[in-house]
């Protein structure tokens, strides 16, 4: 685990999300502390995903503030920073519905992940110059290691949309990972896979974290998954937390059980 | 059966369409309608068959991994082969630019001028190929850089008698520039709307040159515009031809060379990324603004140059030859060659624009003959006649 710092890797306050008259995300706050799993779970239209998406930047949420904390970083407020400048100070997301590049091949679509760690500009490019040819070596080099790790090493030169199911997940994985974060975001990312497919998720996950040190927050409806992988739960319910816990805790919360299965009979 | 139904059906609802133009015709002179039912049969034997063969290729294309689909494949096996094999490639490659070479020496200079002007086109389309094939921003305003160019060295030489080696970089900077005016506007669109506003820009352009008189000599264009030099020399006409001959030989070996290296590079993945999902581009850390910027200023940065040796070539220009028509020409070229590929938009360019010269009996027909190579293109191969292919990495582990 990395090491300790006064504030958390990321720290939700408040947020509030609102579109047109439709309050979607409602004073929610969250907050995951440096190598730590976290899982978002709640009912459908809870507002998980739009509250990732306020995170990231796709949304400049209308109240609250986003605190992050790099480790061996300053604390910084990111509200209202666009996309990419999000990914830049290392929060890494994938898609609920895959959203990978399908025409270009697995190794580029990691290669390009790598697009805010380099520099090489047109001149660059242009003259291939010694600092160019060093730094697209580099980018290769790294991007093969991030997909021997992640194990897509025999398919990096088939085009993206050629993958299977589980594998195209596993690639927006490494993709994201490509990126450098401290952070990473996954939006559900066992959907749609076989029994089989999510052990070895669950697996990879952990693998990350222990490894490499990333806290992961992630969305999440298979509840095993959730229960046997994460250090610690928050629910959402419109728009609004409404438990935080360890798995165990939540597990067992009458207010949790109500949002899922409604009011008892 | 059906299909011979659906034929009849095509057939009767051709003739019943065609019928007031080509079956009747008032005869003024003797003042009586004349029935031309020959017309009408020929019409209905036409659409008749053409109808039983769309149907034919349309069943071939739908029947999935069948015969054909193999013969596909089989084909494109073949033809990846050919460009795999140093050998084969490599002589291709040299007997192709041997014949590039002696080519003004073996033709006269009218043929030497339709292939400039062929070269032209190959780097217009590679330029927007840039733009289209490989950002996916859907230009059709892309033959105002390449009027900003030429207008440029124009006016340059008018007023200042700049000569044509200190236009050519002024003009593509320029149309770079201009490029990135457009860019701004348009960075929040696509689609649809980015063809509109960017066909919106292409005529603004033209219709500037065209009105203001005091800047531009309005329609009448500007002339006697002076061919490049060559250290000094005067060149009788031939000869010059032959030299803007050589020089866009020069020109389109360095666009390929520029356009190969970036497509390959940092940015070019960053491009290519845009253009497959804009979002999860941005959400990897690519700056979209940035991107979409200099893919807008390096396409119009060659459209720019173009349009300088236009200017040079021609030695007149006047706002007509700026019209829409030349962009959807250029486009035509990069979407019937292969987006994003660079061996399809030079074979685009080279059909596209000497076709037409050596099938000068046909030029009645070739507006329409052009619809319907497209239309054909459209369904039956989208991509392209050369598609593009994704470059291959090889891992080395013990990479000094």
């Amino acid at each position: 685990m990395t090491s300790e710092t006064p504030y958390p890797a990321l720290e939700v306050l408040d947020l509030t999300m609102d579109f047109g008259g439709l309050r979607a995300l409602n004073a929610a706050t969250l907050h995951v502390k440096g190598g730590e799993i976290v899982a978002l779970i709640g009912p459908n239209g809870a507002g998980k995903t739009t509250f990732f998406n306020c995170i990231t930047g796709l949304y400049h949420p209308t109240e609250g503030d986003i605190f992050i904390c790099p480790p061996g970083k300053q604390r910084e407020r990111i509200n209202g920073l666009k996309i990419n400048a999000v990914t830049e100070r290392g929060l890494a997301r994938t898609f609920q519905n895959i959203r990978l590049f399908q025409n270009m091949t697995v190794l580029e679509n990691v290669m390009l992940a790598r697009h805010c760690r380099s520099s090489s500009g047109i001149l660059g490019a242009v003259l291939r110059n010694r600092k160019t040819r060093l730094e697209e070596r580099d980018i290769v080099r790294t991007s093969f290691a991030i997909l021997e790790k992640i194990g897509l090493a025999d398919v990096v030169n088939l085009p993206a949309k050629n993958l299977p199911y589980g594998a195209q997940r596993r690639l927006e994985i490494a993709r994201a990972m490509a990126t450098e974060p401290f952070l990473l975001l996954l939006d559900e990312p066992a959907a749609g896979m076989n029994p089989q497919e999510t052990r070895e998720l669950e697996g990879l996950i952990r693998q990350i974290r222990d490894q490499e040190g990333i806290s992961i927050l992630l969305i999440e409806h298979d509840m095993k998954l959730v229960m046997s992988l994460c250090d610690r739960v928050t629910v959402l319910d419109y728009g609004q937390k409404i438990a935080e816990g360890t798995p165990r805790e939540i597990r067992e919360n009458p207010v949790v059980i109500k949002a899922y299965l409604g009011e008892d009979i | 059966m059906k299909k011979v139904k659906n034929a009849v059906l095509t057939s009767l609802w051709f003739m019943f369409l065609t019928f007031p133009l080509l079956a009747i015709r008032v005869n003024t002179i003797e003042n009586i309608v004349e029935w031309r039912w020959k017309n009408m049969i020929i019409v209905g034997i036409g659409t008749f068959v053409m109808s039983l063969l769309w149907q034919y290729m349309q069943a071939r294309k739908g029947s999935g991994p069948g015969p054909a689909e193999k013969k596909n494949e089989y084909l494109h096996f073949f033809s990846r082969k050919i460009l795999d094999e140093p050998l084969i490639y490599k002589s291709i490659l040299v007997s192709g630019g041997l014949f590039a070479l002696v080519f003004p020496f073996l033709f006269s200079s009218y043929q030497t001028s339709i292939m400039t002007t062929a070269l032209l086109y190959i780097v217009l389309g590679l330029g927007l190929n840039i733009v289209v094939g490989l950002a996916g921003l859907l230009d059709l305003g892309y033959v105002a850089f390449y009027a900003v160019g030429a207008y440029t060295y124009a006016l340059l030489n008018v007023h200042f008698g700049v000569g044509f080696w200190t236009a050519l970089p002024i003009g593509a900077l320029l149309a770079a520039c201009f490029g990135v005016i457009l860019g701004f506007p348009v960075l929040r669109l696509r689609g649809d709307y980015l063809a509109i506003v960017t066909l919106g820009f292409g005529e603004i352009i033209r219709l500037i040159l065209e009105n203001w008189n005091a800047f531009s000599f309005g329609p009448s264009g500007i002339s006697n515009i002076p061919r490049p030099g060559f250290f000094g020399i005067e060149l009788s006409l031939q000869n010059a031809t032959i030299y803007i001959y050589y020089l866009m030989i020069a020109l389109c070996l360095f666009t390929i060379l520029v356009v190969n290296r970036l497509q390959h590079s940092r940015i070019g993945r960053a491009w290519i990324a845009l253009r497959e999902d804009e979002l999860a581009c941005e959400a990897m850390g690519v700056d979209k603004t940035r991107t979409k910027l200099t893919a807008f200023a390096l396409g119009a940065t060659w459209a720019g140059m173009a349009g300088v040796i236009l200017a040079a070539k021609t030695t007149f220009i006047n706002p007509a030859s700026f019209t829409f028509l030349e962009s959807a020409m250029i486009l035509s070229i990069v979407v019937l060659g292969g987006m994003g590929s660079i061996p399809g938009v030079i074979l685009g360019a080279l059909l596209l624009m000497l076709l037409p010269e050596y099938l000068r009996v046909f030029k009645d027909y070739r507006m329409l003959l052009f619809g319907a190579t497209m239309v054909l293109m459209m369904v039956f191969r989208p991509q392209g006649m050369i598609t593009a292919v994704r470059r291959t990495y090889q891992y080395k582990e013990n990479d000094s």
